[in-house]
């Protein structure tokens, strides 16, 4: 029974998708001619007045264009012509960067705020304004500050990741159970020596946790960060489409831009089960 | 035996009240622990008997006087006394193996890693974990990681051993073969313990002196029992010693009533010209003879 489920699963996700794909097929499709009109006119017309056909592609034709930037992903033909991959890899470098500077905040500065109670106290005002804050609302101060829109999107991702990192690491710190720090102190076990042999690896499943967290919101936010900024990435590639027109092309950056969230978001969850330990 | 391995002088332990007036959980303690002896505290719940074992661990700090250990007085924890707790308090994220060279490598930190390994790999064989040393702890039964405490304590070689009611979590079975090997190992290592129980059979099963703490707030030692078993039991045989229930008596009493009314006990005293002096709490010794209750004779 168990190993049907999940094939039973698998087997129920294709009948939705079947019918998903179906209906999609059937609203777009043509109802055939409408009237009887000048082939060289009906060209000029385009086929939503001639064929009755809806303006948004179906599954056929995102299918065809799929497999045409599938197979040549990082083409690179000029500015506002490049491979879907290579937008995505500058989207993925952009998230890495803001992000790994967060980390590189966040860890430290969490660990003091758990270990202290009155910088804990301290700081809490700040983080509770800054947290709510939409990273986007940044922007203009980044750009002003910064200069360069580049650095200045990296700048959003880093601001947004920092927060639940920031926020999970100080809570997994100051909640180390009583007992693990008490069997520390009885073996006379050093400060740095603790941090590392005991606080982190008991608070390491609640940082991971916050991680996981903020590297889905940098990803939400990396694509409305480079319809900002502009250039390069998913985010402009979804914009440069809408500005062509390309409805195809706008929906395969949307599954792309699924697709990549739900690995990275993969990635952090094998993370944090590799860290985490049973009681 | 005699000497003061442990000298406790004089502590109290304060804590502040809504009421602001600080409420003494203990107060003006003194008893000696000599090299060697299994003492163990027995009281109920409140008497402050975890902060006694905290503050002998130095964990905890009395709010005055002072614990002097083999001619030191205590300033902190230290790897010359071992706590085994009552929750184990074993790291879940190392195996038990990791758990116990964890200690090991804290008292010797220039040791090499094989020699670490060796240790404590010896030490696990001594509480007969030796096939278990890859299991994580969540993967052991309460008193397989108990036996695990047990490891890591006595592998770092500590001058004390304490232990804060550390079967209190096991079935009776388990219990009673843990006993039997605390004792064995306790008695092979001429080890000096200090334990907290709420058993009275295992107190009398395991211990040399039984300290009889009153309730708290404002606990007292109320007496010293001085187990007259003789030093070799076996755990079939001990309930069967002519003096088993005189001691069984004496202590189920005192908890029973004498702990709550010990003031009016005392008062009692008082009036017949007895003065307590709380440096020398009385020590006394039930034999058979003696099993009515109020009736023990002062050993000493």
């Amino acid at each position: 029974m168990t190993k049907t489920l999940p094939f039973r699963a698998g087997l129920l996700s294709m009948v939705i998708l079947g019918i998903f794909l179906g209906a999609w097929h059937i609203a777009t499709a043509g109802s055939g001619p409408v009237a009887n009109i000048d082939p060289e006119y009906a060209k000029l017309l385009g086929q939503t007045a001639t064929q009755g056909k809806s303006a948004m592609p179906g599954p056929l034709d995102v299918g065809r264009a799929l497999w045409t930037h599938l197979r040549d992903p990082f083409y690179d033909r000029g500015t506002n012509d490049k491979g879907i991959g290579i937008q995505i890899a500058w989207s993925v470098a952009r998230v890495a960067a803001g992000y790994g500077l967060a980390i590189l905040v966040a860890l430290p500065l969490g660990f003091v705020i758990g270990m202290s109670a009155l910088i804990s106290r301290a700081l809490d005002p700040f983080i509770q304004i800054m947290k709510p804050i939409s990273p986007l609302a940044w922007m203009p101060l980044a750009l002003y500050t910064i200069k360069d829109s580049g650095l200045s999107a990296i700048f959003v991702i880093f601001i947004c990741s920092l927060w639940p990192m920031l926020i999970n690491t100080a809570f997994g710190v100051a909640s180390v159970r009583r007992e693990w720090l008490n069997v520390a102190r009885t073996l006379e076990v050093g400060p740095l020596r603790k941090a590392f042999t005991v606080i982190l690896p008991a608070a390491a499943p609640t940082i991971l946790t916050g991680m996981r967290i903020s590297i889905g919101i940098a990803w939400l936010v990396i694509v409305a960060a480079e319809m900002l900024v502009g250039g390069t990435g998913i985010g402009y590639f979804v914009w440069n489409e809408w500005n062509n027109l390309s409805i195809t092309n706008v929906i395969i950056a949307i599954l792309a831009i699924g697709v990549v969230g739900m690995a990275l978001d993969l990635v952090l969850s094998r993370l944090t089960r590799l860290v985490s330990y049973p009681e | 035996m005699s000497e003061r391995f442990i000298s406790i002088e004089g502590i109290a332990r304060a804590y502040p009240s809504a009421s602001g007036v600080p409420v003494a959980v203990f107060e003006d303690l003194w008893f000696s622990i000599g090299r060697g002896e299994f003492v163990c505290a027995i009281g109920h719940s409140g008497c402050g008997k975890t902060t006694v074992l905290n503050i002998l661990a130095g964990l905890d700090e009395p709010s005055t006087g002072v614990v002097v250990v083999d001619g030191k007085g205590i300033e902190g924890p230290s790897l010359d006394r071992a706590v085994i707790f009552q929750s184990h308090a074993l790291l879940p994220w190392k195996t038990v193996l990791g758990n116990v060279a964890y200690a090991v490598k804290s008292r010797w930190p220039n040791w090499s890693a094989d020699k670490i390994k060796a240790h404590a790999e010896k030490a696990l064989g001594v509480v007969g974990l030796s096939g278990a040393e890859f299991k994580k702890p969540a993967e052991l039964s309460g008193g397989m990681k108990q036996r695990v405490g047990i490891a890591r304590a006595l592998a770092i070689e500590p001058k004390i051993l304490l232990m804060d009611e550390p079967f209190s979590a096991l079935d009776a079975l388990t219990r009673g073969t843990l006993q039997d090997e605390v004792r064995r190992i306790c008695r092979d290592t001429s080890q000096t313990v200090f334990m907290i129980t709420h058993d009275v059979d295992e107190a009398i099963y395991l211990a040399d002196k039984i300290v009889l703490m009153t309730n708290g707030p404002g606990a007292q030692i109320a007496e010293i029992v001085d187990n007259p078993l003789p030093i070799e039991r076996a755990r079939a045989e001990v309930h069967k010693h002519p003096d088993y229930y005189a001691v069984r008596n004496h202590i189920v009493d005192f908890l029973v009533s004498r702990s709550r009314n010990f003031a009016e006990e005392e008062a009692a005293r008082l009036a017949r010209g007895v003065q307590r002096n709380n440096r020398h709490p009385p020590v006394v010794r039930p034999l058979a003879d003696t099993i009515m209750p109020g009736a023990t004779r002062a050993a000493s």
